[in-house]
C-alpha cells in the first residue's frame, strides 16, 4: 500500500494510458471486456487519487522524479539542477486531479450508451483514455515542457473526439477549429517555454521560480502563455471558438473538454503564483485578470440569453461561468505581496474562485450530460423544437432542475456556496465586481428557466410520443455528478476546509513549491 | 559558420514567425491555413535548435566524441519532441479538412462557417 501512494502520481498517469491501448486488441475480441476495462481503470484512478490526496493532506507536498533511484531524489548526484522529469502534486494539483477523475469516470460511463449507436466505439473509448491522461499530466507535472507534451495530448485527442462522429459536417468544423485554436496555443507555450530556457537553462517550475529575474524576455513569456492558456479556457475577446466547437461534440466529451479548459486555467494559475510568484507585478497582473474576467462573465451571459440550439446555450453559459473563477483568483493575485490585505479578504476570494471550479466541474457536465439526454431520442438540438418532454424523461428533468438550481446560485445549493464566497470578499476589494457578479447571476437563472420551459413543459407533443427515459448508464453518469453536487450542497463548510483551503494555500505559499524541488541543494 | 552572424538564425525564426502568423489570420483557405501553422511549428523549431548552438561546442554524441565542451542536448530532445507532435497534428487537420470538404464542397472558410450566433 505504502509503494502504492509513493508511485501513484506516475499510476495515475500510466494507468490510462496503459489502458487505452488494451481497448484495442480487448475491444476487437469482446464489447464487455472493453467496457469492463474503460469503467475498470477509471474507477481504480479514482481510488488511486483519493488515496493520494489523503497522503498530501498528511505529508504535504509530494514529489516523483522520473527514472531517478528513489522517487524523491529530484536533483541527480553531480548535478546543480534537477534534469530529470519530476512530477509535483501539491493540494491545488490533486484538488483539480479528484475534479478529473470524477468526472472522466462520469463521462465513460454515460458514453457506454450515449455512443452505442456509432461505428469505430472503441477507438473512442482509446481516444477518451488517452484525453484523461493527457488531463492528469498537465495538472501534475512540475515540469514546462512535460506540460506542453500533457497539453498537446489532451488537444489532440480532444479534438479528435470533438470530430468523433463524422456524418455531421458541424462537427468536422468545431473539431477543425478546437485543434487550430489549441495549436496556436500550444506553439505560443512552446515559444515561451524556448524564452525562459534560454536564460536560465531550466525546465523544471520549481527551479524556474527560485532563478527568475523577470526581466523583458521574461514579461513577453508571461504574456505569451497567458494569452495561449485564456484562449484554451475561451476568455472573452478568445472566446468565438469555444461554443462551436463544444455544442458539436458527444455530451459526455463536452463535460469532459470543461475539465480541460479548468486545467489550463490551473496552468495559468500555477504561472502566475507558482512560477513568477516572487517576481510578479501583482496588481497590475491581477486587475487585466479581473478585468478580462468580469467581460468573460458579462459577454458569455449576454450571448447565452439568445441561444435556441441547447448545447451553444450551455457553451456560452460555461464561457460566463469561467469569468466567476478569473474574478475570483484575480482579485487573490492583485493583493498577492499585502499579507494584511491578502489575510482579510484576498485567501478568501481566491478559495472562492476555486471552490467555483469544483461547482462547476459537477453542475456543468451534469448540464450538457442532460442536453444530451435530450438530443439523445429527439434527434434535435433546437430547444424551440422541444416541449412536454417532463412527461417521459423524469430523471432527466429532476437532474436538469438541480443542474439549473445550481448553476444560478440558488441557496442552498454548491453553487450559491462557492458565489456567497466570491461576492463577499470581492465586494471589499472593488464593489463592481460583486453587482457585476450578481447580475450575471440573474441572467443566468433567467435564461435556465426559459430554457427549461420550452424543452420540458408544456403538453407533450405528437412527435415525441415514442420518447422514453434514457437508458440507464447515462443516468448513472449524471447520477454521479448529481451526487457529488448534493455532497457539497449538504458539507460546504468540510469541503472548503479539507480541499479548498489547502489549494488556495498551495498557489499563495510558492516557498513550499520550490523547495519540494530545490531543497537538496545546501 | 565563421561568417554568419550568431543571431542569424534568431532572424529567420522569427521571420517564419511572422509569415506564418499573417497566413493564420488573413488566408480564407483552410489548406493555407494548416500551411500557416506548419510554418509557425518550424519556426518555434528553428528557435529552440537555435538556442542549443554553444560556438565552439561539440555534438553530445560520446561515441569517438573529440575533446572540449559538449552542449546540453536538451534543446534538440525539445525540438524532435515538437517535430514528432506537430506531424500528429497536422494530420489530424487534414483528415479533418478532407471530411469538411466532403460535406461542404469548399475549403473556403468564410462559406463553411455554418454556426453562427
Amino acid at each position: 500500500m505504502a509503494a502504492l501512494i509513493t508511485h501513484s502520481p506516475i499510476l495515475i498517469i500510466a494507468i490510462p494510458l496503459a489502458a487505452a491501448f488494451l481497448t484495442i486488441p480487448i475491444g476487437m475480441a469482446s464489447r464487455k471486456a472493453r467496457n469492463a476495462l474503460v469503467i475498470g481503470s477509471l474507477t481504480f484512478v479514482v481510488f488511486l487519487v483519493f488515496a493520494l490526496a489523503r497522503d498530501i493532506s498528511i505529508n504535504g507536498i509530494h514529489l516523483y522524479t522520473l527514472g531517478a533511484t528513489s522517487p524523491d531524489l529530484t536533483i541527480p548526484t553531480g548535478f546543480m539542477v534537477p534534469v530529470r522529469i519530476i512530477l509535483e502534486v501539491d493540494g491545488m494539483s490533486i484538488f483539480m486531479g479528484i475534479i478529473w477523475s470524477i468526472v472522466s469516470l462520469a463521462a465513460a460511463t454515460y458514453s457506454l450508451s450515449h455512443i452505442s449507436s456509432e461505428t469505430g466505439q472503441t477507438r473512442f473509448y482509446t481516444l477518451l483514455l488517452l484525453m484523461v491522461t493527457g488531463g492528469f499530466g498537465m495538472m501534475f507535472t512540475g515540469d514546462l515542457f512535460n506540460f506542453f507534451v500533457f497539453i498537446e495530448i489532451a488537444s489532440i485527442s480532444g479534438a479528435a473526439l470533438i470530430s468523433f462522429r463524422t456524418r455531421f459536417a458541424d462537427t468536422q468544423e468545431g473539431g477543425f477549429k478546437y485543434i487550430v485554436v489549441s495549436a496556436i496555443a500550444s506553439l505560443m507555450i512552446l515559444f515561451a517555454i524556448g524564452l525562459l530556457y534560454a536564460q536560465y537553462n531550466l525546465l523544471n517550475i520549481g527551479a524556474l521560480a527560485q532563478a527568475i529575474q523577470y526581466t523583458t524576455l521574461d514579461k513577453i513569456a508571461l504574456a505569451l502563455l497567458l494569452i495561449a492558456l485564456a484562449m484554451k479556457t475561451g476568455m472573452v475577446p478568445l472566446h468565438l471558438w469555444f461554443p462551436d466547437s463544444y455544442s458539436v461534440a458527444p455530451a459526455s466529451i463536452t463535460g469532459m473538454l470543461v475539465i480541460t479548459s479548468h486545467a489550463c486555467m490551473y496552468a495559468a494559475f500555477r504561472i502566475c503564483f507558482t512560477l513568477y510568484g516572487g517576481v510578479i507585478n501583482a496588481p497590475v497582473v491581477g486587475w487585466i485578470i479581473i478585468i478580462f474576467g468580469l467581460l468573460t462573465m458579462f459577454v458569455g451571459v449576454t450571448m447565452a440569453v439568445f441561444q435556441k440550439d441547447v448545447m451553444r446555450f450551455m457553451s456560452y453559459h460555461a464561457v460566463s461561468q469561467l469569468g466567476y473563477m478569473w474574478v475570483g483568483v484575480g482579485v487573490g493575485l492583485a493583493v498577492l505581496g499585502n499579507t494584511e490585505l491578502l489575510s482579510t479578504y484576498g485567501r478568501d476570494a481566491m478559495s472562492g474562485g476555486i471552490f467555483h471550479i469544483l461547482n462547476h466541474a459537477m453542475y456543468k457536465p451534469l448540464l450538457f450530460f442532460t442536453g444530451g439526454a435530450l438530443f439523445h431520442y429527439t434527434g434535435t438540438r433546437d430547444l424551440t423544437k422541444m416541449g412536454g418532454l417532463a412527461h417521459k424523461m423524469k430523471w432527466t428533468t429532476i437532474l436538469y432542475i438541480i443542474g439549473t438550481l445550481s448553476i444560478s446560485g440558488i441557496p442552498p445549493l454548491n453553487g450559491f456556496s462557492s458565489k456567497i464566497l466570491i461576492y463577499e470578499s470581492v465586494y471589499q476589494f472593488h464593489p463592481i465586481l460583486t453587482i457585476t457578479g450578481i447580475i450575471v447571476s440573474i441572467l443566468t437563472l433567467a435564461s435556465f428557466t426559459k430554457a427549461f420551459h420550452s424543452a420540458f413543459m408544456g403538453a407533450e407533443l405528437p412527435e415525441y410520443k415514442e420518447v422514453k427515459e434514457v437508458p440507464k448508464s447515462m443516468i448513472i453518469g449524471m447520477v454521479i455528478l448529481a451526487a457529488g453536487i448534493v455532497f457539497v450542497t449538504l458539507f460546504p463548510s468540510l469541503v472548503v476546509d479539507w480541499a479548498i483551503h489547502p489549494a488556495a494555500d498551495a498557489l499563495i505559499d510558492q516557498g513550499a513549491y520550490i523547495n519540494a524541488v530545490t531543497g537538496a541543494i545546501p | 559558420m565563421e561568417h554568419i552572424p550568431l543571431n542569424f538564425p534568431f532572424l529567420a525564426a522569427a521571420l517564419l514567425v511572422g509569415i506564418a502568423l499573417y497566413i493564420i489570420i488573413f488566408k480564407k483557405n483552410l489548406v493555407k491555413l494548416i500551411m500557416g501553422i506548419a510554418l509557425l511549428a518550424s519556426g518555434v523549431n528553428l528557435f529552440l535548435v537555435a538556442l542549443g548552438y554553444r560556438a565552439g561546442g561539440i555534438a553530445p554524441i560520446y561515441t569517438d566524441a573529440p575533446e572540449g565542451p559538449m552542449v546540453m542536448s536538451v534543446p534538440q530532445a525539445l525540438t524532435l519532441t515538437s517535430i514528432v507532435i506537430n506531424v500528429a497534428v497536422l494530420a489530424l487537420m487534414l483528415t479533418m479538412v478532407i471530411h469538411i470538404y466532403r460535406h461542404t464542397g469548399s475549403l473556403d472558410s468564410e462559406k463553411s462557417r455554418k454556426m453562427k450566433g
